[in-house]
């Protein structure tokens, strides 16, 4: 109970305080929409309409999501060095990975704002109506998307903890994982090596969960397969996050980037 | 000599001070895989839409990603400058503001066209596009023009960082608008008329399209009209960035505000 406390309050307090600034929370919302703009403008101009828009204006809609984690989780060890909270953060008695894996919990969960308005603005802007057949399931299938992205933006910024200007590495990682993860075109459009790494996303599953949703099928199936991914990268970034924090007490390099 | 020695030395000493933490790790990541996975994702949605070829696309975002150094960096000048505390002490000088803007400009051109020519080989590269050896001069030159035009919107813009604190952000919408607009990867013909309006007055357009006219054979006498247009907007950028940087530095004088953000 102490520990789904701990979970909940940080995770809160990180939503609260992320949604501080109007302006960085305008640009989330600003970034992806040039992207999904230029897909919308790249279907229409060709006249495309159907399943192949509908898929896309989809997976636009949570490109967002991706795009508010992956820069700040990769950069966010560095950020808590740089406000003096690491240390903080490492000698509180609760683990170090529960700490951090609420705080990119939240940034995901920021993206949610980017992906309503980037509905509404295929809607209004260009016509694009996504009909949602199953809205429990699309809303649960979001969520669990959500959550993955969260616990691999916490696996990113573990993993990143050694490299200093990790925000450089999580900017690149943006548009890879929009393109391998599915957002915007099928993965059988992608070359066959690709494959086994969109499998091995978390968010591929959160997707195709998504557009079962919206399209009437079942999404219990990929959203399983979303979670269990998730959770092995929370296992994995768990394990990473207390052999680094041991290692930098033994060396006394905590405060050193 | 002296005014040379300004645009010349003065720059590239200026641009390797500002830009001295820009190693590898930042520089690969962002200006070698970024344009890369930029390229990739729209060539694959274009096929998912049936917009244009592969080349449409690695050439549209080679030359449209050379916008990131051409507007960031140039407005990174000046409020670098600002942060190392030498902007005072630069604006102080006797030095002609013509030759010590324009020579902060000429490392930025260069920095846009290697990353527009590495993003163009590793976007063929990847996708597997064929350039003929001999449309590769007029390409270079094209590019070249495009960067230049890319880089007086980014003094346009280095005029703002004498009144606002970053500019960074400026560079990232302005970033996106191109990304939109400029034709990289959808035809201007084919935007609504008012965004293809609007693309006719920016940086690239036109260069994109000449970059594509050349690289499918077309010779440059050909795709003289899209030169001619981009040179001429960026010679119009570059003069509206020197009006505004003067205007600015008189206007931060007198209100004592040069260091004020």
């Amino acid at each position: 109970m102490n520990l789904v406390r701990l979970v909940g309050v940080i995770w809160w307090l990180n939503l609260k305080m992320r949604s501080r600034s109007a302006f960085d929370g305008f640009m989330n919302i600003l970034w992806p929409l040039f992207f999904s703009t230029t897909v919308f403008l790249m279907f229409r101009s060709t006249g495309a309409a159907g399943g192949a828009l509908l898929s896309a204006a989809v997976g636009a809609s949570v490109m967002g999501v991706w795009s508010s984690t992956s820069t700040t989780a990769s950069s966010m060890l560095q950020q808590e060095r740089r406000q003096g909270t690491l240390e903080l953060v490492v000698a509180a008695p609760a683990p170090f990975g529960l700490v951090l894996l609420p705080i990119t919990l939240s940034m995901a969960t920021i993206g949610l704002y980017s992906m309503v308005v980037t509905i509404l603005w295929g809607r209004f802007a260009f016509g694009i109506d996504i009909a949602v057949r199953d809205p429990w399931g699309f809303a649960a299938a979001v969520a669990v998307t959500v959550v993955a992205i969260g616990v691999l933006g916490f696996l990113l910024a573990v993993t990143s903890v050694r490299y200093r200007t990790a925000w450089a590495l999580g900017s690149t990682l943006e548009l890879p994982v929009w393109l391998i993860g599915g957002f915007l075109v099928p993965l059988a459009a992608l070359p066959d090596w690709v494959r086994p790494i969109s499998w091995l996303l978390a968010p591929t599953w959160g997707m195709a969960a998504i557009r079962d949703a919206a399209e009437g099928r079942s999404p219990l199936v990929d959203a399983a397969l979303c979670l269990a991914l998730a959770a092995g990268y929370g296992l994995v970034g768990a394990l990473l996050s207390r052999r680094l924090v041991h290692s930098a007490r033994v060396h006394a390099t905590l405060a050193l980037s | 000599m002296s005014t040379l020695r300004i645009l010349f030395v003065g720059g590239i000493i200026s641009y390797r001070a500002l830009f001295a933490w820009l190693s590898p790790w930042i520089s690969i990541p962002v200006f070698v895989l970024a344009p890369l996975f930029q390229i990739l994702l729209f060539a694959y949605v274009g096929r998912a839409a049936g917009v244009g070829d592969d080349a449409f696309f690695v050439i549209g975002n080679a030359v449209q990603y050379a916008s990131v150094p051409c507007l960031w960096a140039m407005g990174s000048a000046i409020t670098g400058e600002r942060q190392q505390g030498t902007l005072p002490l630069l604006l102080a000088s006797p030095a002609r503001r013509v030759p010590l803007f324009l020579g902060r400009s000429l490392p930025v051109v260069v920095n846009g066209f290697v990353v527009a020519a590495v993003s163009l080989a590793a976007g063929a590269a990847a996708l597997g596009v064929r350039l003929p050896l001999s449309t590769l001069g007029p390409l270079a030159l094209v590019v070249a023009v495009s960067t230049f035009s890319c880089t007086g919107l980014g003094l346009a813009m280095a005029a703002l960082s004498l009144r606002v604190r970053d500019t960074s952000v400026v560079a990232l919408i302005v970033f996106g608008v191109l990304l939109m607009f400029a034709g990289a990867n959808v035809p201007v013909d084919a935007l609504p008329a008012w965004m293809a309006a609007v693309a006719r007055w920016l940086p690239l357009t036109h260069g994109i399209e000449a970059a594509r006219d050349v690289a499918a054979g077309v010779p440059l006498s050909g795709a003289g009209a899209d030169l001619v247009a981009e040179a001429g907007l960026g010679v119009l950028y570059v003069a509206v960035g020197l009006l505004a940087l003067g205007w600015q530095e008189r206007t931060s004088r007198r209100l004592a505000t040069l260091d004020r953000f």
